[in-house]
């Protein structure tokens, strides 16, 4: 035991409590052992100094003990509240959780075309599951991760077989109800097969005012050829504390397209890395983040091309507002193999407020001589000539600037292609923009 | 309808004035040109008449319709029937034409206490005046004036005031670079809402669109103020002979 404070011996009395009262398979309990294990040994990243992945965001909050892991059943919640709080269509396969716990009542998964989509615990583990869980987000790649590792209990697991066409969306929700003082590590695995087409949507939401501490780790296997279109949604209250985590491997010519969008919680962290491990591979991070209040919002992003041909994009879009916080920090790295790479890298702000602060950084990082890349990076207010143009054609100053606000967002939002979804992301948007712009200078 | 008396006007922060005592009188149903030389303050003025917050006024009174308008907000001014046709519009990236004019069209309407039109009566009356200005209909799916050429934003300035129909229209250079089909285009636009109670107020700074919109009264506006006033004829006078007398008045003052 080397985490000698109280969140330490609190988050050691809840895994002693958790091995005990939940005997699950040797391999799932080893990888939680070896979860917890790494979390004992480096415990949150709260060093100030010295500290460059946790540079702009000051996790001490974390660390104080207050948050716990509970172990207990779904809460229950009426399914006419999802429909209206989350994202929702009945023509999707929908695994719900609840405070991190899977919930069968709730959850409405359509069979029919090969596709497994179901809860981890579920008896019938598959050899996909155990060779995959842990490997891309393992458990030495963050605290997060390795905490989450410790406290595996449910979660979705995907597996998309070979040559499957994209039918209907997957969608993963975890949902907390009641924050307080709740850890939640909600959990996924997709895991696409050789040419295979699917659309996979994962939202984080929470329907009561208190804030809780989630801390998701998502894990996306793209075998040969293989395409995902990918969605993160992020609505949590803005007490709440989100750090998530997202690994993708993709083999050669698959094709990763994903879309996050993420409403400011208190402390929020986006911390996405794809791996391009064979040739002709593709993919793109697109992201809107909205910050206001004391919300703080960072989106650590980064690709590695580790074979020849592949291309990516990042392209990521901030509106902040208050005295809000956010963080773009994207990173592509081009390896020496990686010839022929394209990668491409954006991050588009408004920063409506004096207090507000947005520290972007998209950095290439090349090693390979045969390549093509290109980054940028803007901050600025809502143009004063686009407000004074709509104003001379009669258009109030405070519609102006929400039309241009929406405008700015609709290039995101926009690419979302799955229609339930977008209409949701907007309809989100459409909420904030009246506080973003009451926040503002 | 428009009455404007020893205005002067600076750019906010800024010591020396543009407008330096600049009277004017539009009657309703008018055509006014100001023709001058470039920077003598045309669209200094063009855009203080619509409350441009990047100009102060000093001093002078702008009634429009009897009212004093100089306190009022760029869009209550435009609600109360203001229009620039801007010489350089701006970029309104994310907002499409469609979108941008039915918003203003709402707008104007809620003022006058009618109903927003449907969105297909928004529509017929946007396709239709889209082809009569020969826009791209292409055009009106991208940003507004996002990556328009000139004569596209040009022409976009016309749909709007064809679409909007204010009392006073004031066009600032909405001729330069345009070709003589444009031209005809922006010419038929004025003509055909030339009426009894709608004034326009045309700057340019050649004589050659007022070939085809015949102005009642011509003014020459030198370093900020209206040095002549005349009839149409000043307005070839003043392609002929140049600006030069009334600048070299103007200094010698
Ligand atoms: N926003 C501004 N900032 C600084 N100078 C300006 C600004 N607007 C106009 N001016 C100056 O005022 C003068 C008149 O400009 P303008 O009204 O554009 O002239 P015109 O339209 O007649 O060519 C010019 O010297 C111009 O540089
Ligand atoms: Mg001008």
């Amino acid at each position: 035991m080397t985490l000698a404070n109280a969140t330490g011996e609190k988050y050691a009395a809840d895994f002693k409590a958790l091995t005990e009262s939940r005997p699950v398979s040797d391999w799932m309990s080893e990888l939680r052992q070896s979860g917890w294990d790494h979390f004992d040994s480096i415990g949150f990243p709260t060093a100030r100094r010295g500290n460059e992945l946790w540079k702009y965001t000051n996790l001490a909050a974390l660390d104080q003990g207050k948050f716990g892991f509970q172990f207990d059943e779904p809460g229950a919640v009426e399914p006419d509240v999802l429909r209206e709080r989350a994202p929702w269509s009945d023509d999707w396969s929908t695994l719900v959780f609840i405070n991190g716990r899977y919930s069968e009542s709730l959850s409405q998964v359509s069979s029919g075309d090969g596709v497994q989509v179901r809860n981890f615990s579920d008896p019938a583990n598959s050899e996909s599951l155990r060779t995959n869980l842990g490997t891309h987000a393992a458990v030495d790649e963050n605290a997060f991760s390795a905490l989450n590792t410790a406290f595996l209990v449910d979660g979705g697991f995907v597996q998309i077989p070979d040559n499957r066409e994209d039918t209907s969306p997957i969608h993963l929700l975890f949902v907390t109800t009641s924050g307080g003082s709740r850890a939640i590590y909600p959990r996924t695995l997709v895991v696409s097969g050789i040419n295979s087409r699917s659309t996979v949507i994962e939202s984080y939401i929470s329907l009561g005012e208190e804030g809780g501490f989630t801390a998701p780790v998502a894990e996306y296997v793209l075998n040969s050829g293989a395409g995902i279109e990918h969605y993160r949604v992020l609505v949590e209250n803005e007490e709440s504390f989100h750090i998530g985590t997202t690994r993708v491997y993709q083999l050669d010519n698959s094709t990763f397209t994903s879309t996050s969008f993420a409403l400011g919680p208190k402390i929020g962290r986006n911390d996405v890395h794809v791996l391009l491990d064979a040739p002709g591979a593709e993919c793109t991070l697109n992201g809107l983040y909205l910050t206001t209040g004391d919300q703080h919002m960072d989106n650590h992003i980064s690709t590695t091309h580790a074979k020849p041909n592949g291309t990516s994009h990042q392209f990521y879009k901030g509106v902040l507002s208050g005295n809000s916080r956010a963080v773009f920090s994207g990173r592509v790295l081009v390896e020496k193999d990686a010839q022929k790479t394209q990668a491409f890298q954006k991050d588009l702000n408004l920063v409506l407020s004096h207090g507000a602060e947005i520290d972007t950084k998209p950095s290439l990082e090349i090693y390979a001589d045969d390549v093509q890349c290109a980054h940028g990076a803007t901050a600025g207010h809502t143009d004063p000539e686009a407000i004074f143009y709509m104003q001379a054609r009669g258009i109030d100053e405070v519609t102006a600037q929400a039309m241009l606000m929406r405008g700015f967002a609709s290039e995101i939002v926009d690419m979302i292609g799955v229609d339930g979804l977008q209409d949701y992301v907007h309809g989100v948007v459409e909420e904030v923009i009246p506080r973003l712009q009451a926040a503002a200078d | 309808m428009l009455q404007v008396t020893d205005l002067h006007a600076s750019v906010v922060d800024a010591d020396e004035e543009i407008l330096k005592g600049l009277s004017l009188s539009i009657g309703a149903g008018e055509v006014h040109a100001i023709m001058g030389p470039n920077g003598s303050g045309k669209s200094t003025f063009a855009n203080v008449l619509l409350g441009r917050p990047d100009y102060v006024v000093n001093s002078g009174v702008v009634t429009f319709d009897d009212e004093d308008i100089l306190e009022l907000f760029p869009d209550q001014r435009a609600l109360r029937g203001m229009f620039l046709a801007f010489q350089y519009p701006a970029e309104i990236p994310g907002v499409r034409p469609w979108q941008f004019l039915k918003a203003a069209l709402d707008a104007r309407r809620e003022y006058a206490g009618e109903k927003p039109l449907s969105v297909r009566d928004f529509s017929k009356l946007f396709d239709d005046k889209v082809e009569a200005v020969g826009i791209d209909p292409d055009l009106v799916k991208r940003s507004l004036n996002e990556g328009f050429s000139g004569g596209e934003k040009k022409r976009n300035e016309m749909l709007q005031l064809e679409m909007l129909e204010p009392r006073l229209a004031i066009l600032d250079e909405t001729d330069s670079g345009l070709d003589v089909d444009a031209l005809r285009i922006v010419a038929e636009g004025v003509n055909s809402l030339r009426s009894p109670d709608r004034s326009f107020l045309i700057v340019t700074h050649y004589q050659r669109l007022l070939n085809y919109i015949k102005p009642d009264v011509v003014h020459i506006l030198v370093d900020g103020r209206i040095v002549e006033t005349g009839g149409p004829e000043l307005a070839i006078t003043v392609e002929n002979s140049g600006y030069e007398q009334y600048i070299t008045a103007a200094m010698a003052d």
